[in-house]
């Protein structure tokens, strides 16, 4: 139903009681999210908007069981926010916090990756699983659940391009930015390969800029490994080589990392790339009419000369008989979360003994 | 941030990496005392941000004092790709038998820094990859372990065979790397790396850049910034904590978040003009943003039209109406301003708006168009 985060994942807020920290707690919980605690050293024991501040990643993990943290602390402690959200055990880091040195974030990527966290981030905006939960800072209003993946290096163009897909009806299912610096902890091929494998998300939109070679790789990725379609936006075509752009990884260094260069290689993805975010929806539309078209006209090659009449009455037989596989999906699904919560009591008396 | 060739020369030289004498002249006659004080032949070379400066006449050889004030009157003033000298380093001249490049960049890919070494130096390395490739040596190195001795080792033998020379490229490598994190360099590279006549090993030219976001903590080379280097505009910009870059449209944009910044640009140039600007005011509210927005954009010339787009997010579109209608108040613009301000207080954006009868637009590609439209017809008039 989504990638990384959904309405299960339990949140704390690092630098829950500066300004940007209990602004977006309270707007994520606003939104649905699960936000179980806040830290900030020296405020434990008080609380915003009613959530409990602790003054510890390692107390505040004990005391909620979270599994995922945003962190919202000033450039200087938000690699040492990572290092103790990992430390904790925390298993999804998202990092909003921009302006972090990114000699400390090469360090901080292999100790993250060895303990089997994910990072977001940093200088991101985070995520939204759709009408499930929000972390970080993505106005959750722009937003409508549909089946579009969405992932970006930018903040504001990918509401940008979220606010197109909305009022064009095409709602989403995570919406994700990976952040706009040079060292980043989730790529575009992490996001690419969750979606892919998430059965809810059935076309993705990619965002890019210049700067680096990570539009290229994901390129080559998803002309190997991604069946849904792909549309995608190149921003900085304008952008003077050798000077940055507003983010600290959106530079063109010595000719590479051209916006041209990374529209060549997805085209050659077979990914159209839009020259406008507002023309993303229309792009995806035509695209996956031009896939539907290309598999139905398989089938009639396949089926002979038979009438188009046949298929549609194919079609529709096969419709229902989607309908009846869903629904014994949600039965299964529900036996599923029922086995799942047996689970977890079996292994809450087992800790239990332990202590005894 | 970029430092000179002589600032980044001063800090490899205090890491205990072999340098040249030298010192940096402002005028003709410093450079002459230099050059007496050094009493050897010596370089004269040009100290601005740009590559290429040999090729453009801006590094020459000077073999005494009088030669020195001569060159240096010549170089200081002259322009290198839009730049003008200010400052000449006089350092003592080499005999040079071979030139090799060693260089440390922060690689995107591995998300480590990336050593990279090469028998061919002295001329752009870029142009060694692309035409001899396998000249090329590159060493990816844990940044949590750390270079190891045997690692610099190994990477200096690609350079030399006298172990005299090994050894010393391999000392010079463990301290250029020791700087790379030292200073929160995104790069360092000695190109030149030379053998002189003696058979020492010497670096004769340094580049560095720092990492914008590690300045905080790099109080000393946060001072080697040199002010003349960048236009007031830029300088304006970052003191009002604006992101922004100077370009040569004449559509001026001040936009919040910087993939909506390029991307609004990019648009302005696909329905025909040119942008004046990169500016992203970033994710604060704060109104007086806007004002110093709008006066560095106006200071511009060639601007014939300012558009403002703003995705309300963490912006909220409110504080922003409120800085457009204290920038109308304060500096009466003289050119057509159009707007657009979608997301977060949106409504109550166009009501603080009424008040200064904008031109206000819904979408990202009407704003930009209508900006088009309204500098054409200010040329007209």
């Amino acid at each position: 139903m989504s990638i990384f985060l959904n309405k299960k994942s339990k949140v704390l807020v690092q630098g829950i009681t500066g300004r940007d920290g209990s602004f977006h707690a309270q707007q994520m919980k606003a939104y649905g999210t699960n936000v179980v605690g806040g830290v900030t050293p020296g405020k434990g024991g008080s609380k915003v908007s009613n959530i409990p501040v602790f003054n510890t990643m390692e107390e505040a993990v004990a005391k909620t069981k979270a599994n995922t943290s945003v962190i919202y602390v000033p450039p200087p402690f938000a690699v040492d926010a990572v290092y103790e959200a990992g430390d904790a055990g925390i298993k999804l880091i998202v990092c909003i916090t921009e302006g972090v040195p990114a000699n400390d974030m090469m360090k901080v990527y292999q100790y993250v990756k060895a303990h089997g966290a994910r990072l977001i981030g940093p200088n991101c905006p985070g995520l939204i699983s759709v009408d499930q939960a929000k972390v970080g800072i993505m106005p959750g209003t722009i937003v409508k659940k549909g089946n579009v993946g969405v992932v970006s290096r930018s903040g504001t163009l990918t509401y940008e391009a979220i606010w197109a897909l909305t009022q064009a009806g095409m709602g989403q299912t995570t919406c994700i930015g990976i952040g706009g610096d040079q060292i980043i902890g989730t790529n575009f091929i992490d996001c690419l390969e969750a979606f892919e494998a998430d059965r809810a998300t059935k076309a993705i939109v990619m965002i890019g800029e210049i700067g680096g070679s990570d539009e290229e790789d994901a390129a080559k990725y998803i002309k190997k490994h991604v069946t849904k379609p792909v549309v995608s936006f190149i921003s900085g075509q304008t952008a003077p080589p050798g000077v940055r752009m507003g983010h600290a990884g959106a530079i063109i260094s010595s000719g590479s990392g051209t916006a041209e260069g990374k529209i060549e290689a997805l085209n050659k993805a077979g990914v159209p790339v839009a020259g406008s975010p507002t023309e993303i929806p229309a792009l995806l539309t035509d695209l996956i009419k031009q896939r539907k078209a290309k598999v139905a006209k398989k089938k009639v090659s396949a089926s002979g000369k038979t009438s188009a009449k046949k298929t549609t009455k194919k079609k529709t037989v096969k419709k229902t008989a989607k309908k009846v596989t869903s629904v014994r999906k949600k039965t299964v699904s529900k036996a599923a979360r029922g086995t799942k919560k047996t689970t977890r009591k079996a292994s809450g008396k087992k800790v239990t003994n332990k202590r005894k | 941030m970029k430092i000179h060739e002589y600032q980044a020369k001063e800090i490899l030289g205090a890491a205990g990496i072999p340098i040249p004498a030298g010192e940096i002249a402002t005028s003709a006659t410093e450079a002459f005392e230099i050059a007496e004080r050094i009493n050897l032949p010596v370089m004269v070379k040009s100290q601005v941000h740009a590559g290429g400066r040999g090729k453009a006449g801006g590094i020459k050889y000077a073999e005494n004092a009088e030669a020195a004030k001569v060159l240096a009157s010549n170089i200081i003033g002259m322009e290198i790709k839009g730049l003008t000298v200010k400052k000449v380093l006089v350092t003592a001249a080499e005999d040079i038998l071979s030139e090799s490049y060693v260089g440390i960049i922060l690689d995107r890919v591995s998300k480590r820094p990336i050593i990279m070494v090469s028998p061919a130096g002295g001329v752009d390395i870029e142009e060694v990859a692309a035409k001899t490739p396998h000249k090329i040596f590159k060493l990816a190195v844990d940044p949590e372990q750390g270079l190891k001795a045997y690692q610099a080792r190994n990477l200096a033998y690609k350079l030399y065979r006298d172990i005299a020379q090994v050894r010393a490229a391999a000392d010079i490598i463990m301290k250029l790397y020791q700087c790379f994190w030292d200073c929160d360099a995104s790069l360092v590279e000695i190109n030149p790396l030379i053998t002189n006549t003696a058979g020492k090993v010497v670096a004769i030219d340094a580049k560095m850049n720092i990492d914008d976001n590690a300045l905080y903590r790099q109080a000393n080379i946060e001072a080697m910034r040199d002010l003349d280097a960048e236009n007031s505009a830029e300088i304006e910009a970052r003191e009002g904590d604006l992101s922004f870059v100077k370009l040569e449209g004449s559509i001026g944009c001040i936009v919040n978040g910087a993939g909506l910044a390029m991307a609004t640009m990019d648009l302005v140039k696909r329905y025909g003009a040119e942008p004046a600007n990169f500016l992203d005011i970033g994710g604060s509210s704060n109104p007086r943003k806007v004002v110093t927005a709008m006066k560095i954009i106006l200071e511009d010339p060639n601007v014939r039209a300012i558009l403002i787009n703003i995705f309300g997010g963490i912006t909220r579109c409110d504080d922003v109406a409120r800085g457009i209608v204290e920038a109308f108040d304060e500096l009466q613009p003289s050119v057509p301003v159009v707007v657009r301000l979608t997301g977060t207080n949106a409504k109550e954006a166009a009501k603080i708006l009424a008040k200064v009868k904008l031109p206000f637009e819904n979408t990202l590609d009407d704003v930009v168009k209508k900006a088009i439209e309204l500098a054409q017809l200010d040329v007209a008039v």
